[in-house]
């Protein structure tokens, strides 16, 4: 069984985040930038998988330059191959332009049955991306996993949201997204980072995809960001005394906030 | 040209151990200590990361990495917590390597799968209540009768002997005496569980209070010939060997402590207030702060160019006495001043410091005391 796992680098989330004054993009040169601990857990469901069903991992990265850090990782994890689209003209891609990206990657490697994301990256948070890709493939989509398995050419899935837990068949070849609960990645060894050394990491452009870089990028974006302000502080937060009307007291509060 | 850059393969595991310390280790370690638990979960998630593999090749079970992978790791541990790193350090250094240096082809591939993948622990039986500095005056006892060896005497204070998963522990004792009346010295492999070879309770000590350290006592202890480690009368040599290495590996340990200590002052200075200004702005505290990174950035100096030249091949005896005294030094001064900058909330054992402060001590004792290691640099010097 051939996976592809869609890794993202973002910020760490143990640094400080915030972004850039020129364009309103995420300002990645102040922040370490570090594997998306959902792609770590993507790419060890992968290597599960693989681990029962045999095949090849291969690693899609999309971002700048040092990017490569976090293919690293997913290959000393125990990933086969990546690929890295790494081109100027994606600065500022949309959640659109990723998928149509991704989309285009995906279709160079051979026999993929089955491509595995995570279901939302902690830096851009749009959720978007393995629906649109989906779409754009034209495979079902399987999202929001916690638990998933492979029975012949059959994949299924357990997709927990608030309203409970659905119950997800489809055939492959298929997308699938997953969530913090599907498992504990495994470390990289340090065999697994020698080895990470001698694998096949190609690096692309847009053009080499056959995309034109009008399509992406900050002007190929369907929205623009005008304008951008930081969080302002946590208020100190409104204290309520129970004297035996506490309740009520926080029902008018979320009244009042128009919460319920 | 001199480069003191890390390769990427190197800064890629220190990064991975750093992560695994800060999840894994930091936040579980406090309870284990206080109640002087061996922390069996951590162990089994490092062995399954390969930290005690690392300076073992791949035909072993190990990581097909070196010396230096390891003295990486230990620092990284250390950083957060010294009873996890000198597990790994007594497991590898003092534990496998011997056998893996020493032993015959049945010996390794006997119990090197086991140990290298820790799914066992092995132990170093060298100091008695009698002797440690001076380890030649050892008084246990080996003599071999038919095809087996029979094992007298006691040994003090040995890390990793006593655990649920303690595979074995490297015994050294008196096989007999030389033409010129010296003591010959041979080690002996002695699996757990061996009849005639008890576990005492484990000791109450200062520190290092998740690790297992432990009395062993052998009466009439017998194990087969077989298990002789190396060559008969080379016990000696053996252990001066492993010693040698095991100085980088306890200055690296060592150097994780510092580190951790500065670690923690730099974040409570930026925190804690005093007299209306964080106590950080105070030139008192900056100037301790100053120097404790000074003593760990030349302590770690120290240890990288020792373990530099021990992965040569070149003799590094010196530069390893040199880095375990300066470094275990640096460890102490550093837990004091930690401590220090900590006021009351550094005497507290909830805090990483208390833990550096109680952990630091022994570093200037063990695997050779800090008089020992200038008796060493002394004799290279000629003297
Ligand atoms: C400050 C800021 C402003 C933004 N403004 C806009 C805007 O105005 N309009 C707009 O449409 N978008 C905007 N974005 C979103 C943006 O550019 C996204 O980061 C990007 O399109 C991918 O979406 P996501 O990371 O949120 O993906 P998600 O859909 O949350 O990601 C899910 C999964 O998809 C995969 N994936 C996502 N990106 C990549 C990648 N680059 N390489 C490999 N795999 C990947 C990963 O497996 C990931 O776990 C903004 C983002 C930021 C940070
Ligand atoms: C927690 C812990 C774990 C340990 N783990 C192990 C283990 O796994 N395996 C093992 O074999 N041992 C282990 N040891 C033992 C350790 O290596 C010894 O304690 C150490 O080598 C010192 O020996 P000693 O305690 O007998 O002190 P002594 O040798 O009695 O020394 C007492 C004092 O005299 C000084 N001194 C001695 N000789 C001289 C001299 N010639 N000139 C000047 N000063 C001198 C010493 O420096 C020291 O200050 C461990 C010890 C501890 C506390």
């Amino acid at each position: 069984m051939n996976i592809v796992v869609l890794v993202k680098q973002v910020p760490d989330t143990w640094s400080e985040r915030k972004l850039t004054d020129a364009d309103h993009t995420l300002d990645r040169e102040s922040a370490d930038a570090v594997l998306d601990e959902i792609n770590e857990r993507a790419v060890e469901e992968a290597l599960q998988l693989q681990e029962a069903h045999g095949g090849e991992v291969t690693v899609i990265a999309m971002g700048p330059d040092r990017a490569t850090d976090a293919i690293r990782k997913a290959l000393s994890m125990g990933a086969d191959k990546a690929i890295h689209v790494s081109d100027e003209a994606l600065h500022g891609s949309d959640v659109l332009a990723t998928a149509k990206v991704l989309a285009k990657a995906i279709g160079t490697v051979e026999n993929v049955d089955l491509v595995i994301a995570g279901n939302e990256a902690t830096d851009g948070r749009a959720g978007a991306v393995p629906a649109i890709l989906a779409e754009l493939l034209g495979l079902p989509q399987v999202t929001q996993l916690r638990k998933v398995t492979v029975e012949g050419t059959t994949i299924k899935g357990e997709r927990e949201t608030d309203e409970g837990v659905a119950f997800l068949e489809a055939s492959l070849p298929a997308v699938v997204s997953v969530t913090e609960k599907i498992n504990e990645p495994r470390y990289p060894s340090f065999k697994g980072i020698m080895a990470a050394k001698k694998k096949p990491v190609s690096t692309v452009t847009v053009a080499d995809l056959g995309i034109d870089a009008s399509e992406v990028g900050l002007s190929g974006a369907y929205t623009q960001v005008l304008e951008a302000a930081p969080k302002p502080p946590r208020s100190a937060g409104q204290r309520v005394e129970d004297g035996g009307d506490g309740g009520s007291k926080i029902a008018e509060f979320l009244v009042g906030q128009k919460l319920i | 040209m001199l480069d003191f850059r890390l390769p990427s393969e190197y800064e890629d595991l220190r990064k991975t151990v750093e992560e695994f310390a800060r999840d894994e280790v930091a936040p579980v370690i406090g309870d284990y200590y206080e109640r002087c638990e061996f922390p069996y979960p951590i162990v089994a998630k490092m062995g399954a990361m390969g930290l005690l593999g690392l300076p073992f090749p791949e035909e072993h079970g190990g990581m097909g990495g070196d010396y230096f992978a390891l003295c990486l790791t230990l620092e990284e541990l250390a950083r957060v917590d010294s009873s996890v790193a000198i597990t790994v350090e007594a497991a590898t250094s003092l534990g496998a390597m011997p056998i893996y240096r020493f032993g015959t082809d049945e010996q390794k591939a006997e119990w090197l799968p086991s140990l290298t993948s820790g799914e066992k622990l092995g132990a170093f039986g060298l100091t008695e209540p009698g002797s440690g500095s001076d380890a030649g005056a050892l008084a246990t006892t080996a003599r071999l009768e038919g095809d087996e060896w029979v094992i007298n005497g006691t040994k003090a204070f040995i890390t990793n002997s006593g655990t649920d998963i303690t595979g074995l522990v490297t015994v050294a004792a008196v096989t007999g005496t030389l033409p010129d009346g010296r003591k010959e010295i041979s080690s002996i492999i002695v699996p757990s569980g061996t009849p005639g070879f008890t576990v005492s309770k484990k000791y109450s000590k200062v520190g290092w209070c998740a690790s297992d350290t432990r009395e062993l006592s052998f009466q009439d202890c017998r194990v087969p010939a077989a298990n002789l480690l190396g060559e008969r009368g080379r016990g000696f040599a053996q252990f001066l060997r492993t010693l040698d290495e095991g100085r980088v590996a306890i200055a690296a340990l060592s150097v994780g402590l510092a580190q951790g200590c500065v670690d923690e002052s730099v974040r409570y200075a930026h925190e804690r207030e005093t007299f209306g200004a964080k106590i950080g702005t105070y030139q008192a505290i900056q100037f301790k702060i100053a120097e404790m990174e000074a003593r760990v950035h030349t302590a770690r100096l120290a240890y990288y160019e020792a373990a530099s030249r021990m992965l040569r091949g070149e003799p590094f005896k010196k530069q390893a006495a040199i880095a375990k005294l300066v470094s275990s030094e640096a460890a102490m001064d550093n837990a004091r001043d930690a401590t220090q900058i900590f006021g009351g909330y550094g005497f507290m054992n909830e805090y990483p410091v208390g833990r550096f402060y109680r952990d630091a001590k022994i570093l200037e004792i063990g695997e050779g005391t800090s008089e020992v290691q200038k008796m060493l640099i002394s004799r290279e010097l000629g003297l």
